[in-house]
């Protein structure tokens, strides 16, 4: 035994690492990534590859073959009105739904971090939503926003607010459909966020709060001065992460409106967009130049991220 | 004392009301599932149903729809790929933190930056690939493409990097193979991991909605998901129905939630939800 130890140990070195001193057969590392590899090359890799090239490749001719390579995809997208629409669409929904999330979720995730009784309750009422279906809890939204039965509309009328027409168009106009779009999106990104902030509250050392108690500061200012600027790398990284999702967003508005986007197609988002063009109508190359643009601004957004993490870090 | 007292108070109401609002829309759901018709045009709104036992919407919704069929091919797309891609996860992420291959690190690196590219830019390729394979319209096509996932790979592969290799000479000494090592002894270790890998994969994979709406249009296949949205789409279709049928469709998760909250939370908090 300690003889074949001694004869294990050199393996160790830097030296041997490079070659195969875990295993004595050169092809076995082969056996282990080769299902990983497989579905990643196929599924992942030549679809990245693939989409560059569609993006790129000019309209089809009569003849069936392509023109050659060229920016007009691009050009037509960026020009196209459904595609401007969902643009603006999706970044309205980004800046709102991130930052009313955020915020909520800094309170709640606040005043969960204390001590108090039934944590496990209200944790499973506030995180619920996390694996529950858009497309099934949107109906019972729906309902909800229902203009002439819904909850909604009876909270304001207890205000005596006239009811407002969420998801429909009445008089060729629904300035009412994103509105409701967000504040589904709000309650769905929540729980995400509030465990985000929540494990970050977590990791703050409690001697800054005992130090500050010595020192006589009330809670709102223990919330300002302490906790906020603590959480702060926390919390810019839970609106990045919650923006790049944000910017897919799709699942939120099917539910609404049976599959169409908003009452009067006023509601595509961006995602929406790439799948009607390739899906339903069959323009790969037009399809492929709005995801490319949809990656580009996620890619901005992760790099963000990325250099945030690294400065934060620390 | 007394304004800690009421401190506290307001504490518990400002959550309670919240969690009232954010359960809600649940209640709501599966309160309408048990309404009459009436009830469910009323308004004011009925708060409660008359007859909680009232199982109208739901034998309806059932006997309209394939729910039954729907709902068991779901079970069974959301068990296959949480195995396969576990099996799969556990390879690789193995392979990546313990066996030694040419450029290891830089492939690894590459396929982190792979992970920002969003599912709905492979989609486009994606939809034509199962096609050409003639894969649509099958169980399948909903299990397969997401068999390699480079995000379950990494946490997996992170957790492998902080078992202690002297455990790997003694079980090599003792004449264990690589492949008896990883099962014997690194899976168990890294179950907690493992779990919350496959937690999050059972959410999205029952979850999933946009992939099976491309590639399912057979009613033989669809999933629960699916079998919702061509519910709320068909004209005249009775929302009542709807909501019971959603209730139904959300129950597994519910309880899956319930039992394994705490594997949950702590999984999203390490990494986030896929996607």
């Amino acid at each position: 035994m300690a003889d074949l130890a001694k004869k294990e140990k050199p393996a160790r070195s830097k030296a041997e690492a490079q070659g195969n001193y875990i295993f004595n057969r050169k092809w076995e590392p082969v056996l282990y990534m080769l299902p990983f590899a497989l579905g990643l090359l196929v599924f992942t890799i030549y679809p990245i590859v693939r989409v560059v090239i569609m993006a790129f490749q000019e309209k089809y001719r009569l003849s069936g073959r392509y023109d050659g390579f060229g920016l007009y995809n691009f050009q037509y997208v960026l020009g196209n009105d459904d595609f401007r629409n969902a643009i603006s669409n999706t970044f309205i929904y980004v800046f709102t739904v991130v930052p009313i999330a955020t915020i909520l979720a800094i309170l709640i995730a606040n005043l969960l971090n204390q001590k108090i009784r039934g944590m496990a309750i209200f944790q499973t009422a506030y995180f619920l939503p996390m694996v529950t279906s858009s497309i099934a809890v949107g109906l019972s939204w729906r309902y909800i926003f229902n203009s002439q039965i819904g909850v909604m509309n009876w909270l304001l009328s207890l205000f005596g607010i006239e009811a407002v027409d969420w998801l429909g168009a009445s008089g060729g106009v629904a300035p009412w459909n994103i509105v409701a779009v967000i504040i589904f999106g709000v309650w769905n990104m929540l729980p995400f966020t509030i465990i985000l902030l929540l494990s970050g509250l977590q990791n703050i050392d409690p001697m800054y709060y005992t130090a500050a108690k010595v020192d006589g500061a009330g809670s709102r200012k223990i919330f300002f001065r302490i906790t906020v600027p603590l959480l702060a790398p926390t919390i810019f990284l839970t609106m990045i992460i919650n923006m790049i999702s944000a910017f897919k967003v799709y699942n939120e508005i099917i539910p609404f409106w049976s599959g169409r986007p908003g009452a009067i197609n006023n509601l595509y988002t961006m995602v929406y967009f790439i799948k009607e063009q390739f899906y339903s109508k069959d323009r790969l190359g037009f399809a492929s130049a709005a995801a490319i643009i949809l990656f580009l601004i996620i890619f901005t957004f992760t790099m963000l991220q990325r250099y945030v993490q690294r400065k934060f870090r620390y | 004392m007394k304004a800690e007292k009421i401190r506290k108070c307001f504490i518990y109401a400002f959550l309670i009301l919240g969690a009232v609002i954010m359960l809600f829309p649940f209640y709501w759901m599966i309160s309408s599932s048990f309404k009459t018709a009436a009830e469910y045009n009323s308004f004011p709104p009925t708060w409660f149903p008359s007859d909680w036992l009232n199982l109208d919407n739901f034998t309806r919704a059932f006997e309209k729809r394939n729910f039954f069929v729907y709902f068991i091919n779901s079970v069974i797309v959301t068990f296959l790929s949480v195995s396969l891609t576990g099996i799969v996860t556990i390879l690789g992420a193995f392979g990546f933190s313990r066996l030694r291959f040419p450029g290891r690190s830089a492939i690894f690196g590459m396929l982190l930056a792979f992970m920002m590219v969003p599912f709905e830019m492979l989609v486009i390729t994606n939809y034509q690939t199962v096609t050409r394979m003639q894969m649509v319209n099958s169980l399948r096509v909903l299990i397969i493409p997401f068999i390699s996932s480079i995000f379950y790979t990494y946490i997996l592969k992170n957790f492998f990097d902080t078992v202690s290799d002297s455990l790997y000479y003694s079980a090599r000494i003792d004449g264990a193979s690589n492949w008896k090592y990883l099962w014997r002894v690194m899976v168990p270790i890294a179950k907690p991991s493992l779990v919350t890998i496959m937690l999050l994969n059972a959410i999205s994979s029952w979850n999933s909605f946009m992939w099976p709406t491309l590639v399912i249009t057979s009613n033989k296949y669809r999933t629960v998901q699916l079998g919702l949205f061509t519910f709320m789409s068909e004209a005249g279709s009775d929302t009542k129905l709807q909501l019971a049928a959603s209730t139904v469709s959300i129950l597994p998760m519910i309880i899956l939630f319930l039992f394994a909250r705490r594997y949950i939370v702590n999984g999203v908090a390490r990494g986030g939800l896929k996607g």
